[in-house]
């Protein structure tokens, strides 16, 4: 017999299967495709049918000659990311809590926003224009005060500053949402309290503003560094071009390159999920440190 | 009473730097974008002529026309509305079913519910096992359903939804209507989600944008060329510049042909980014209400 509470409530059981059939096929499913990283894929035998060739396709990854490049570049990207693109979000959150006027503030808040409503090819193609080197608002100016045309696209070492700084034109506004959020909620009593005792601004903001807005960045913090290794294939792909590869393969360009255009399956499944791995282990890791320093985790 | 004077001038020197970065940051923003709006609107000769700086040069209409008359470009857009209707659809949905369950203290087994989804947002098949299971044993390639289906519901959205459903909707409400002799799904629909519009609001916000500005599905399952959604096509317009087809060649000289290119791409970019830009001011009054619920740790 069910125990009286899954009987009574039989009918959350229906609400609940069709998005529990929903993970299991569609991201359960292809865990089991897993196995191929393991096996010599072929078509005509199917995932289960091919045959087992043990670390075979992890081996040659790790002998690759790009290798360290598709390292180095997902880290460093990831990085420079956290480094500046971190901040960017809790320092605007900071001015507009400290703006004054509803109109001002919210006129402000509405525009940063804007830019990431723009889709990621959107914002490529936006970022191509305004740097053409024939055409482009930015190569004109560089005309204009005497300079020679730079062609950012094709250059390796402008491949990484684009990116970021393009990440925070468009996702800077958005960012700080949480930010706002948290700092719109700190007791206004605590202000008065610290004007009574003769706090300026800049020492309100030092003391109030900014230590109730720690644990909610840290958070955001670990989740980030917990996700270095785990840099997203859309905007990459379509920066990318024959002339920046040094500096713009990844280890998703990568996969994608080897696996579904080069056919190359099981060694790009490999690939995958030797990347899956680490991420899963970063972020458990990163997760658990941050537990046992301060108390603040994601779970 | 001189260090009170003090304070205060410091404090008007404060305010004045912070009001002028965030006037700085907000038309360093918003410059490009009025850039863009211009150049769809002025003569292309004039942008390739560096003489656009802000103001549209040459005014005329001729980039949205010929976008306007742009076969491609056209299907795609209908192609993404459809992709973006029936997916939001079908997002809301499960995503509501699914969260309304989980919210629930009596409802038995939510815990590993919710160990089993959340699972996936630390693991995956990875791109090639997840191609090759959904195109081999799922019969999703090039089929239409997989700019719908794979992205049917999303870990975060529904744990946003579900802690909307425990916060901010009194159970007693719920109650009520159980001993009024409602069933769970009745309770759903005639109590909580009259109280949940303002989440619904802005699922409907995340999910709708994230279909319109999605490619990635698409480049990968889709082969038919007049299913391609709309970011597939401009993105052949703004980036690969496959042009040949977008003007239609009609007598003009290459020289001609470049520039209404050039005209067209901004064009293009206001077309295809308008609808989403719209979109937030209707869910504006929703919205800080929404992300506060995705600060409760889920």
């Amino acid at each position: 017999m069910l125990p009286r509470s899954v009987r009574k409530n039989w009918d959350l059981y229906l609400l609940v299967l069709p998005v529990v059939v929903y993970f299991l096929l569609i991201k359960y499913l292809p865990m089991y495709g897993i196995q191929i990283a393991f096996k010599d894929f072929s078509v005509s035998k199917g995932i289960w049918g091919s045959d087992w060739v043990g670390m075979k396709h992890f081996i040659r990854f790790f002998h690759n000659y790009q290798f360290w490049t598709l390292i180095r570049n997902t880290v460093e990207i990831s990085f420079f990311q956290i480094l500046v693109g971190f901040p960017m979000p809790i320092l605007f959150a900071l001015l507009v809590n400290e703006a004054r006027g509803k109109w001002f503030k919210k006129s402000v808040q509405s525009i940063a926003f804007m830019p990431h409503f723009l889709s990621t090819v959107v914002l490529v193609g936006m970022v191509m224009a305004f740097l053409s080197p024939s055409t482009g608002l930015v190569n004109q100016l560089i005309r204009l005060f005497g300079g020679e045309p730079v062609y950012f696209m094709t250059e390796p070492g402008m491949f990484k500053p684009i990116y970021i700084l393009s990440d925070i034109w468009q996702n800077m506004g958005f960012s700080s949402v949480l930010y706002i959020a948290v700092l719109s909620g700190i007791d206004k009593h605590l202000y008065e309290a610290a004007m009574i005792d003769g706090a300026n601004k800049l020492q309100r903001l030092v003391h109030i503003a900014i230590p109730c807005l720690v644990p909610t960045a840290v958070i955001m913090f670990i989740f980030q560094f917990g996700t270095i290794m785990d840099i997203g294939f859309e905007k990459i792909y379509l920066m990318q071009n024959d002339l920046n590869r040094s500096s713009s393969s990844v280890i998703s360009t990568y996969v994608y390159e080897m696996g579904l255009l080069g056919s190359q399956f099981s060694f790009s499944a490999a690939v995958g999920l030797f990347n899956s791995v680490i991420n899963l282990v970063l972020i458990l890791t990163v997760n658990q440190l941050a537990k046992r320093a301060g108390g603040t985790s994601l779970w | 009473m001189g260090d009170a004077k003090k304070a205060s001038r410091g404090d008007l020197l404060y305010d004045f730097a912070i009001h002028a970065i965030l006037v700085v940051i907000a038309l360093g923003t918003l410059y490009p974008l009025l850039y863009i709006v211009s150049a769809s609107l002025s003569d292309p000769l004039s942008i390739v002529k560096g003489e656009l700086w802000l103001l549209p040069k040459h005014a005329t209409l001729s980039a949205y026309e010929k976008v306007f008359h742009n076969s491609d470009i056209l299907t795609g857009y209908r192609n993404s509305l459809l992709y973006l209707v029936v997916g939001t659809s079908i997002n809301i949905v499960l995503t509501t079913m699914g969260a309304y369950a989980l919210s629930r203290n009596d409802f038995r087994g939510r815990y590993v519910l919710v160990l089993i989804f959340t699972f996936t947002l630390l693991f995956n098949g990875g791109l090639v096992p997840t191609y090759l299971v959904y195109k081999n044993m799922l019969g999703l390639y090039d089929n239409l359903w997989v700019m719908v289906i794979p992205g049917a519901v999303s870990v975060w959205n529904m744990i946003i939804m579900r802690t909307y459903f425990q916060t901010s909707i009194p159970y007693e409400l719920q109650e009520a209507a159980f001993i009024d002799g409602c069933s769970n799904i009745r309770t759903l629909t005639s109590v909580v989600l009259p109280l949940s519009m303002p989440i619904i609001a802005v699922m409907t916000m995340y999910y709708g944008v994230s279909h319109w500005n999605s490619y990635f599905t698409a480049l990968i399952y889709l082969d038919d060329h007049w299913r391609m959604p709309l970011q597939m096509v401009i993105r052949s317009i703004l980036i690969r510049e496959d042009t040949g087809s977008m003007t239609g060649g009609d007598g003009e000289s290459l020289v001609e042909q470049q520039l209404l290119v050039e005209g067209m791409k901004y064009a293009v970019i206001v077309v295809a980014s308008i609808p989403m830009l719209l979109l937030y001011p209707l869910v504006q009054r929703h919205f800080v209400k929404g992300v506060m619920m995705g600060a409760v740790k889920g």
